[in-house]
């Protein structure tokens, strides 16, 4: 890629960390906290993105970053206040600031009209608090002409649609044929490391200089500052230049010097007896350098006492930097205190790590196969062989966990989305919300946080509109008018947990189950419980929106929410009281690679169920097998029953259904909650396993989710619970697929 | 031996572009991402020119310039400040502080090269 493009990918990169600090910035301001430096760090966001699209020349971007940026100058100077109503309109501006940024990458092309009227509203509230310049035009982000050759550009004749070119008239006094100056620095000037010897040079770059050292200022000795500046210079600059040209070779240094610049006699003007060959000669002629007299007399002078004044300098030095410890110290102050610098970081291509997985996957595999050849061999518990197998094996975990580790990342990548968008629906729908986040460092795969976004967000959509009241309706329910939206992210039991919880109304119940009865969803005389009627949202096809809002009703339900779960391997819950508000509760696997589960034996073959979905197992008694018909048995369990299934018969493997006396069952929960009893012939034990996907090996097969390589080489099918469930009572759908086994 | 230059920069962008336009003039680069981290990397390496952006965490530019003219070793170096048009006063307030010249965002490669060989002694 050309370096340029790269950057400016990187650009674009940096834009969204920026953008996020942005916002995380201006919500800490919303709620109240006017810590100096979360403005000075919402500013440096705005200021890096509008600099970085500058040099990019990104120029509806710079322009609306200027105006934002000015807005916060002033509030980060005091002349603005932090008032709620600046605020809001800062995070509506930060929003407008994300769409110019996706336009410039060539995304959505940004809303013109919002942009133009939140930048008046931006530079009206700037000229309410002072008389700055806001409103002036953002300043044309154009390469500038290198500063040696100014006023050329401008005023060149341009010709016209016809082609005709302007005849241009100097009126100006003929150009001088060079310029006298006279350099005089201020005292400081080599405080600020500049120098004489890179000036002079400038200037002789635009023509041959005589120059002439004038050391009539130097002090007496005694007196003299050795850092100072005494000495002042003539220099006569043969160049047919401009003034302005000779001034810019001083641009670092005006202010801290006394510079005058005289043309000298021009041409047109000297005496008409001298001819022109003879005035460039000694115009171009240096002036003849000292004697080696006067620069011996100059030297013995001076040296003495500089000597003295070195180390006087020397010592006067370090007690400066005694009394002002600031500078040296805060190196220390930094490594001892707050990470230091850049955070050590890679970039790593993706695909390495993902390879990485699977040789580790590979290598879980390999050891568990040695540990069982070792064992079957018959080597002693504690024997050094079997002992340093122990400790391959702890290893062979450490490993896994570190590599695994890598893909894991903050859910933070999705969670700053949410801000926006609750803005967003919260204006639209004209609800007053407030949202708390919390567990934003929470770490899990990436590829599950890149499929979390879009359940989130429409949970985050059906919370804000269809959980909170409407303003007046939370002041007549003596609620505050602001509703919360919490969402959290968390770790429990080797899962992640996100939780999208609302403080509004709760699930209308018996709306719900009307909803149900209308659309034939239900039975109209179905006795449900409430967890029963709160679960009907998840059927296809369930809105309880009257009107099919823009927000809400995309034609994405909650059905679709908890497909997309379910192929992470995760589930989905909802607990709600009416009056006080809902709350939905997502669980996901940390990781997609690897899965604890329980190995079991189904006629030949061994099966793994995902741990996550089994709540126990139970050796069933014939007496709580009962007959529903003469395919459906269910099982008693406690006081209720679950349907019993074998898992054998309805993958195909036996025709006749085994007695459940002489297997187990597992007692599963699908992610509907719905319960089912899995018949199968004995338990072998609890493992993880690493997950091998059969689509990409061999084929999708019905009732199996993946497969695995367990320890003695076999392949092991990794049972879909939900699927199975609902296979059964259907005829199997491939009869037979025998397995080496 | 080519010049060696300090580019002191928040923004990775900046800091890219720095170092793809100085590499390409023939000048060695060290970096650092605010002020504070400019004054260690100034105390393990010896670069001849620095180059710092004003707004930063931690320290800013000002800080930076402050802290390196007060330290016996680096005081003499020459600083430029990146700066954008629109703000006067900064390059004022960066003089103040020791700066010894600032170079315009956006800058072209040149202008940076330009810039720098005005400095450098």
């Amino acid at each position: 890629m050309d370096p340029m493009e790269q950057i400016k990918a990187t650009f674009f990169q940096e834009c969204q960390e920026l953008l996020a600090d942005l916002e995380a910035g201006l919500m800490a301001l919303e709620t109240g906290d006017n810590d100096p430096e979360i403005v000075n760090a919402v500013f440096r966001a705005v200021h890096s993105i509008k600099g970085g699209a500058g040099a990019f020349g990104l120029e509806e971007l710079v322009s609306f970053a200027h105006v934002f940026e000015t807005a916060l100058d002033e509030m980060r100077a005091g002349r603005l206040a932090m008032s709620t109503p600046a605020v809001k309109l800062m995070l509506r501006a930060s929003d407008m600031l994300s769409d110019h940024v996706s336009a410039a990458q060539g995304q959505t092309p940004a809303d013109e009209q919002r942009s133009s009227a939140l930048m008046a509203e931006l530079a009206a509230l700037t000229q309410d608090g002072s008389a700055s310049a806001a409103a002036e035009p953002p300043p044309a982000f154009i390469a500038v002409p290198s500063a040696a050759s100014p006023g050329l550009d401008s005023d060149e004749p341009v010709p016209d649609e016809i082609g005709f070119v302007p005849l241009r008239v100097n009126l100006d006094p003929p150009p001088a044929s060079g310029w006298r100056i006279c350099f005089t620095p201020a005292s400081d000037l080599y405080a600020k490391a500049n120098d004489v010897t890179p000036l002079v040079r400038e200037l002789e770059r635009l023509g041959p200089c005589a120059v002439h050292l004038n050391a009539e200022g130097l002090p007496d000795l005694d007196v003299m500052d050795p850092e100072a500046a005494y000495l002042n210079w003539t220099i006569d600059l043969s160049a047919d230049c401009s003034r302005d040209a000779v001034q810019a070779a001083f641009e670092f240094v005006d202010g801290d010097c006394d510079l005058t610049i005289e043309a000298l006699v021009p041409v047109s003007q000297a005496p008409p007896a001298m001819d022109l060959e003879s005035v460039l000669a000694q115009a171009r002629m240096p002036s003849p350098p000292p004697s080696d007299g006067e620069i011996q007399a100059i030297i013995d002078q001076v040296v003495p006492s500089v000597q003295v004044h070195m180390d006087q300098t020397k010592a006067g030095a370090s007690s400066v930097s005694s009394d002002h410890p600031q500078g040296d110290a805060a190196p220390d102050a930094a490594r001892s205190g707050q990470p230091s610098g850049p955070q050590a970081t890679i970039r790593v291509d993706l695909d390495r790590v993902d390879r990485l997985i699977d040789l580790v996957g590979e290598l879980v595999i390999n050891q568990a196969m040695l540990a069982q050849r070792v064992a079957e061999s018959g080597f002693a518990r504690s024997s050094t062989v079997m002992v340093g197998l122990d400790d391959l094996e702890q290893l062979t975990r450490e490993i896994q966990d570190s590599v695994m580790a890598i893909r894991a990342q903050p859910v933070k990548s999705v969670f700053q989305r949410i801000p926006r968008l609750v803005r967003e629906i919260a204006l639209s729908t004209g609800k007053r919300v407030r949202l708390v986040t919390e567990g934003e460092g929470t770490e899990v795969d990436k590829t599950v946080i890149e499929r979390l976004s879009d359940p989130i967000t429409h949970m985050i959509r059906n919370a804000v509109d269809h959980g909170l009241e409407t303003p007046a309706e939370r002041v007549a329910a003596g609620k505050p008018e602001e509703g919360v939206i919490r969402l959290a992210a968390l770790h429990r039991s080797g899962r992640i947990v996100i939780e999208v919880s609302d403080d509004g109304k709760g699930i209308n119940r018996p709306r719900v189950r009307q909803i149900a009865i209308d659309k034939g969803l239900i039975d109209p005389d179905a006795q449900l419980t409430d967890d029963e009627i709160d679960n009907l949202l998840f059927l296809p096809g369930f809105s309880t929106a009257s009107t099919i809002s823009n927000i809400s009703g995309r034609g994405v339900g909650m059905d679709v929410v908890k497909r997309s779960l379910q192929a992470l391997g995760g589930r989905i819950a909802i607990a709600s009281t009416p009056g006080q508000g809902s709350t939905f509760t997502m669980s996901l696997p940390l990781t997609l690679a690897v899965l604890d589960g329980m190995v079991v034996t189904v006629g030949d073959q061994t099966l793994v169920a995902p741990l996550t979905s089994i709540i126990e197992t139970l050796q069933p008694k014939p007496s709580d097998v009962r007959l529903l018909g003469p395919q459906s048995r269910v099982l008693a369990v406690r006081d209720t029953y679950a349907p019993l299934i074998d898992v054998g018969a309805v993958l195909g493997w036996r025709e006749q259904a085994a007695n459940p006396a002489e297997g187990v069952c597992i007692l599963v929960e699908n992610e509907a909650g719905g319960r089912a009893a899995l018949l199968v012939d004995t338990i072998q034990g609890q493992r993880q396993v690493v997950i091998k996907s059969l689509e990409a090996n061999f084929q999708d097969v019905p009732g199996i989710a993946a497969a695995t390589i367990l320890g003695d080489g076999r392949v092991a099918l990794i049972i879909d619970v939900d699927a199975v469930i609902a296979l059964r009572g259907k005829s199997p759908a491939s009869p037979t697929f025998a397995l080496a086994s | 031996m080519s010049l060696t230059v300090l580019t002191i920069d928040d923004s990775r962008t900046m800091r890219d572009m720095l170092m793809l336009a100085l590499q390409g003039a023939g000048f060695n680069v060290v970096q650092a991402v605010d002020g504070l981290h400019g004054l260690e990397v100034l105390a393990e390496s010896d670069p001849q020119v620095i180059i710092t952006d004003i707004n930063m965490p931690r320290m800013d530019g000002f800080g930076f310039i402050e802290g390196v003219r007060r330290s016996e070793r680096h005081r003499g170096l020459p600083i430029l400040v990146l700066t954008t048009e629109s703000d006067p006063a900064k390059k004022d307030r960066a003089r103040q502080a020791g700066a010894t010249g600032w170079i315009v965002k956006p800058f072209s490669p040149d202008k940076l090269v330009e810039a720098i060989r005005r400095v450098a002694a």
